[in-house]
């Protein structure tokens, strides 16, 4: 690959999944406008999604998903045995995600509702950096392409990669949408990290936090202004544990 | 001829999901061949349980990255035929060219990175950037175009956004729909050039006789809603999807099986041109006949066929939504619902095939109990008992080790497989 006269290496990755819908590494594959130069950064070690040919002399690993089974963490350990760095790829690998739903209830029953008798392993839902070392997270349900894209050309060009710190309603002031709130819903823009350039809520869809919380988030301000205008902390607590991104409220809270 | 054979691939390449395929063979009897699936199971229907029905939708997309919305819909017709909602014909015909959008991209994906290197005989899609080209140029553009009405229609490619409850939070808007009709127009030529390349190539010769199961509503080619069908002669209203699927579980696989008439069937792009195929677009009609498609068709390979007939008709057919879209006032876009209980079932045409999602309501609006069955579910049977006739084929052939395992991953890919998804 040569940019601006000069030879750079391209990255050599692998790509993984665990618990999850596969989403986020289909992104991988879309923005087709820009694919082509998008795998040219790319040397594509061990993909199986896509690619039958399998090394594993990869330097980056994409993991995508949460750890639900004791086969995985063994997996998941591999991956990090190899991997100079680690990615925890979408919501469900960086916070647990909607896998994490079924903690709430004890996992014998949760086998006996879907699979009646027969015998199914599974445990409560963890997210990568519960079992291994995290170098890098890139939320989002699914992730961003833009995003990664640029995260990806931050790595092969050895300069700084980071997420945007703000709130999401930062993205959505700047789109000129109106804002939830004043349209009675529940929107968790004001808590959850930016970087998603606010597409819910411009779908008039409130925000669910899958990007997980802001780093400047001032949840006593957000807390006083569900209350003022009357709206159900019972609903706040569901939009708040549907990625298990955020912290439960206190119970005096609730 | 008394030869050994085994095959044991596990995690099969250029699917959706885990999966194995498992095959022995001992002085030339066939003592083994499975199609085992073991990918991790997400329990869905307990994460269901006590929300709240206006995020359902948001939810149920989440089973699966590549058919989301189909997902999205599935238990958004649920909950409104459960609590008797209507939603406005803007938000219908916006649903049907989301559906169009998500199948073109899912169509497109398959047939370009999952299965054109199985013909061209290479392990990915990455060496066609260098060799072919314009063929891979194609493939993308189709693949955007997928991508971009359902962008359009949703919000998102992925994970919709604007569909909810009784309609959409947001209409389409106007100045992007004209693009649309544009981009669709530029676009056909890459469909015409897919189709000269598939004409290219051989088709293995394989049939084994099965049911193949769709919805039909006998007006449109099926998509959201309708009766239950099968090749067999059944036909059974929407609520009845349990008498359609009579799930059973075996102890190699984490996802399920299903059975109607006979001990497995079909459902996919392959069912649903057999059991619709007069209600194509006429253009889809004369391409399937280009390829001496016709119903019933009994050859799994053929569903790749199938889906790039379909392309043909979504390409038509949204051009027409698009522009009955363009002649609405874009502005009726949400019927106002109370929440009730209520118990129904939402089918769907996802790309893969019917998926049905079953949903009780109850008084406070919030999901008592829900199910939901997946296309690839309700091929596991014809996929597992295909394998077995497939090499039994093979063998009578005298085809070599490496021919075999060519053919019986061709034919697990042919199906589409959403793993992930079966094992929800």
């Amino acid at each position: 690959m040569n940019h601006l006269g000069f030879e750079m290496e391209r990255v050599k990755i692998g790509s993984f999944d665990f618990t999850c819908c596969e989403g986020c590494q289909l992104q991988l594959a879309n923005k087709e406008s820009t694919l082509p130069d998008f795998l040219a950064l790319l040397d594509i070690r061990n993909f199986r999604e896509i690619s039958s040919e399998r090394h594993d002399d990869y330097d980056i690993a994409f993991v995508e998903g949460s750890i639900t089974r004791r086969d995985e963490i063994e997996r998941l350990k591999a991956i990090r045995a190899q991997a100079k760095i680690l990615v925890a790829f979408g919501t469900c690998a960086c916070f647990g995600g909607v896998n994490s739903l079924k903690n709430r209830i004890p996992q014998a029953e949760a086998i006996m509702e879907v699979y009646k008798g027969k015998a199914v392993e599974t445990m409560p839902s963890l997210k990568i950096s519960d079992i291994v070392q995290v170098d890098l997270s890139i939320p989002g349900c699914p992730v961003s392409k833009d995003e990664v894209e640029r995260i990806l050309v931050g790595i092969v060009t050895r300069s700084q990669v980071s997420l945007p710190t703000y709130p999401v309603c930062v993205d959505c002031k700047q789109r000129l949408n109106t804002c939830l709130f004043d349209l009675g819903e529940i929107c968790l823009g004001p808590i959850s990290r930016a970087g998603c350039d606010a597409v819910c809520p411009t779908g008039k869809t409130p925000c669910l936090g899958c990007r997980g919380p802001a780093e400047e988030l001032n949840m006593p301000a957000f807390l006083d202004l569900v209350k003022e205008r009357g709206l159900s902390l019972e609903h706040l607590t569901e939009k708040l544990s549907f990625y298990n991104a955020f912290e439960p409220l206190a119970t005096d809270e609730t | 001829m008394k030869r050994d054979y085994s095959l044991d691939i596990r995690h099969l390449t250029r699917v959706e999901g885990h999966a194995n395929i498992r095959i022995t063979v001992r002085d030339g009897q066939l003592l083994d061949a499975r199609w085992a699936i073991v990918e991790t199971p997400r329990f869905f229907e307990v994460m269901l349980k006590g929300m709240s029905a206006e995020l359902v939708p948001f939810l149920t997309s989440r089973i699966c990255g590549i058919c989301s919305i189909s997902h999205s819909l599935a238990s958004i017709r649920a909950v409104e035929r459960a609590m008797d909602i209507v939603p406005p014909v803007l938000a219908e015909t916006t649903r049907l060219l989301a559906m169009h959008g998500e199948t073109l991209q899912s169509h497109a994906l398959h047939l370009f990175f999952l299965m054109a290197p199985d013909f061209a005989g290479i392990p990915s899609a990455l060496p066609l950037l260098q060799s072919h080209p314009d063929l891979v140029r194609a493939g993308l553009q189709l693949k955007e175009l997928g991508n971009e009405i359902s962008t359009v229609t949703t919000g998102r490619c992925t994970h919709p956004v604007s569909l909810v409850v009784g309609g959409l939070s947001k209409a389409p808007d106007k100045q992007r729909l004209l693009n649309l009709l544009a981009m669709i127009h530029e676009r056909k030529p890459a469909l015409e050039q897919t189709c000269s390349f598939f004409h290219s190539l051989t088709i293995p010769a394989f049939s084994r006789e099965t049911e193949f199961i769709s919805l039909a509503n006998g007006s449109t080619y099926p998509s959201i809603g309708g009766r239950l069908v099968s090749s067999d002669g059944v036909n059974k209203d929407e609520n009845d999807y349990l008498l359609m699927t009579n799930e059973y579980t075996r102890d190699f696989s984490t996802s399920k099986f299903t059975r109607l008439s006979r001990e497995s069937s079909a459902a996919g792009a392959l069912a649903r041109f057999n059991n619709n195929s007069h209600l194509l677009h006429p253009k889809a009609r004369e391409c399937a006949e280009s390829f001496g498609l016709h119903p019933v068709c009994h050859n799994p390979f053929m569903n790749n066929i199938a889906q790039l007939v379909e392309c043909v008709h979504i390409l038509e057919d949204a051009e027409n939504l698009v522009n009955s879209l363009l002649d609405s006032n874009l502005a009726e876009i949400k019927t106002p619902y109370v929440s009730k209980a209520g118990t129904a079932t939402g089918a769907v045409e996802a790309p893969r095939g019917v998926l049905y999602h079953h949903i009780s309501i109850d008084e406070q609006g919030k999901v008592e109990k829900a199910d939901c069955i997946i296309p690839t579910t309700q091929n596991n049977g014809n996929i597992h008992d295909d394998l077995r006739a497939l090499v039994e084929q093979a063998l009578s052939e005298g085809k070599n080790d490496g021919e075999i395992t060519k053919l019986c991953e061709m034919a697990v890919r042919s199906y589409d497989p959403c793993i992930s998804c079966s094992v929800h």
